[in-house]
């Protein structure tokens, strides 16, 4: 929490090679999925992952706003990645900023590659991430949530599309930065995975690493996905193993 | 088209019931929807509370910041109340600036909030004309179901019974400290459903509605603030009637309101 008292540096990783939250280097924190979250959204999921509590919808395939925007060959696919004020430590003004703006264009693409869009020409399919707290890696729980929302809202997919971020602390390739991990380490890389095919759909890097650092920075991020998709798939069978949990009739 | 036309053969059914005295999902008129509070939802806040009536979720974050006191106030904290209607919501919410239902929303839960005087801005004085305590109520909706305003209400009056000043934080005194919450209003609204005024509208409700009427209490017997609004009318008996009715329910959710670790 301290973001304005003196910065010192913590120790990233211990002696015996652990993290500040006592993890490994190549695990995960904890990941805990709700589908089917909200009652108006034809799709939802609540995700919380580390100290990250990310919420998302989908809606449609519905009428196209703006209409200019319909295509008609294809379904087109608006994504809006937005963050509470509360979200984060220093409040954050209400509203799109440049970077929410970027990550709706990226993740958005990423769901252009996997959805089957052109089974909905003149529609759109309207997928909304609200970041309701905040600790790194907030794109990829968000591309998590909205995955498993289009799901639930039975949208055609190729896969669904688990989402995990690489970093470098104290000089070593690290699985799912927190924030301190984010904030101090030398770099970060979140990608998206297609399971089925193995490509990346989704891949963005900040700060810097050798090619032999991200070669192995890409095996654990994929690996982490793969691990993820595990959880994915368990949270859509508990959604519809036990029926409707309270969604609306 | 068809979702007009929908909404209208809803609406027609719902003034159908009501003129039986029955609402859609069994309800009586005077019958508030389950409603929850959950304090502390959001760690990254200085107070929060996750509001659940019914189907409706509204979550609200309160922040604390040094700034500048207003000129014409210069021993008075700062108070912003700020609503998100946003598209997760709701299908009828779009991208984009707050449209005038949020405003309303943010205003109305913002007026009642500062008429009780909920907490004493003069507290939130550092040093007067230069330094003060900001203290901003986000409110963020999450589900819409219907009936807004008492959700985001109690979600922001909860926030602010849970909230804690980050004075170590940013420097101001050796240690954190609860901040102060001396009233704590609860807004109450009603719909007109013909010969029926209903409480707590569902969305569908909310669009059949002749009128709706808020009306906040606080926990002295006071009624801090009033807002009719769509098209509709209310006589002063049938406004009579709502204020009584409010306090009853006031009551209840002022407890949860309250309840909780701090």
């Amino acid at each position: 929490m301290g973001s304005v008292g003196a910065k010192e540096v913590p120790v990233l990783l211990s002696p015996e090679g652990l993290r500040i939250d006592g993890r490994k280097l190549d695990e995960l924190r904890p990941i805990h999925i709700q589908v089917g979250a909200l009652h108006n959204a034809d799709g939802s999921a609540f995700v919380e992952w580390g100290a990250n509590k990310v919420m998302a919808a989908v809606y449609g395939p519905r009428e196209v706003h703006p209409r200019h925007l319909q295509q008609n060959n294809k379904a087109v696919i608006q994504c809006k990645y937005n963050m509470a004020a509360f979200a984060v430590d220093e409040r954050k003004r209400p509203g799109l900023d440049r970077r929410s703006q970027e990550i709706s264009k990226v993740i958005g693409e990423a769901f252009e590659s996997v959805v089957f869009a052109e089974e909905y020409p003149r529609t759109s399919i309207d997928i909304y991430i609200e970041v309701l707290q905040a600790n790194a890696g907030t794109r990829c729980a968000g591309l998590v949530a909205a995955s498993l929302a289009l799901a639930d809202a039975g949208i055609p997919m190729v896969d669904l599309l688990p989402a995990v971020a690489v970093g470098k602390i104290a000089g070593k390739i690290a699985l799912d930065l927190k924030k301190e991990e984010d904030n101090f380490g030398e770099a970060d890389l979140p990608m998206a995975l297609v399971p089925q095919s193995g490509r990346l759909v989704l891949l963005q890097m900040e700060g810097h690493m050798t090619e032999p650092e991200l070669s192995q920075a890409l095996e654990l991020g994929v690996q982490g996905c793969r691990d993820i998709y595990e959880k994915m798939k368990q949270a859509l069978r508990e959604r519809y193993s036990t029926g409707p949990v309270g969604g609306s009739a | 088209m068809s979702e007009e036309v929908s909404a209208e053969i809803l609406t027609t059914h719902i003034l159908d019931l009501a003129a039986e005295g029955k609402r859609l999902d069994g309800r009586g008129p005077d019958e508030y929807r389950a409603v929850t509070v959950e304090p502390g939802f959001v760690a990254t806040a200085d107070g929060s509370a996750l509001v659940r009536i019914g189907d409706t979720a509204v979550l609200s974050g309160v922040k604390l910041e040094p700034g500048k006191p207003f000129a014409d106030t210069p021993n008075a904290g700062v108070l912003t109340t700020n609503a998100e209607l946003i598209p997760l919501s709701n299908s009828i919410f779009e991208p984009g600036p707050p449209q005038p239902g949020a405003i309303e929303v943010s205003r109305v839960v913002d007026r009642a909030i500062r008429a009780a005087e909920t907490i004493d801005l003069t507290r939130l004085c550092v040093t007067p004309g230069e330094k003060t305590w900001v203290c901003y109520v986000d409110i963020h909706v999450l589900d819409h179901s219907g009936n807004l305003i008492d959700a985001a209400s109690l979600a922001a009056v909860s926030a602010l019974a849970h909230a804690t000043v980050p004075a170590k934080r940013f420097e101001i005194a050796d240690a954190d400290y609860p901040l102060e919450v001396n009233h704590f209003p609860v807004e109450c609204t009603f719909v007109r459903l013909g010969d029926t005024i209903a409480v707590d509208p569902t969305f569908d409700e909310e669009r059949a509605a002749q009128g709706r009427i808020t009306v906040a209490t606080d926990e002295v017997g006071r009624v801090v603030a009033m807002q009719k609004g769509l098209v509709g009318a209310f006589s002063p008996d049938d406004v009579k009637d709502v204020v009584r009715r409010a306090f009853v329910h006031g009551e209840r959710h002022r407890a949860l309101a309250k309840g909780g670790p701090k």
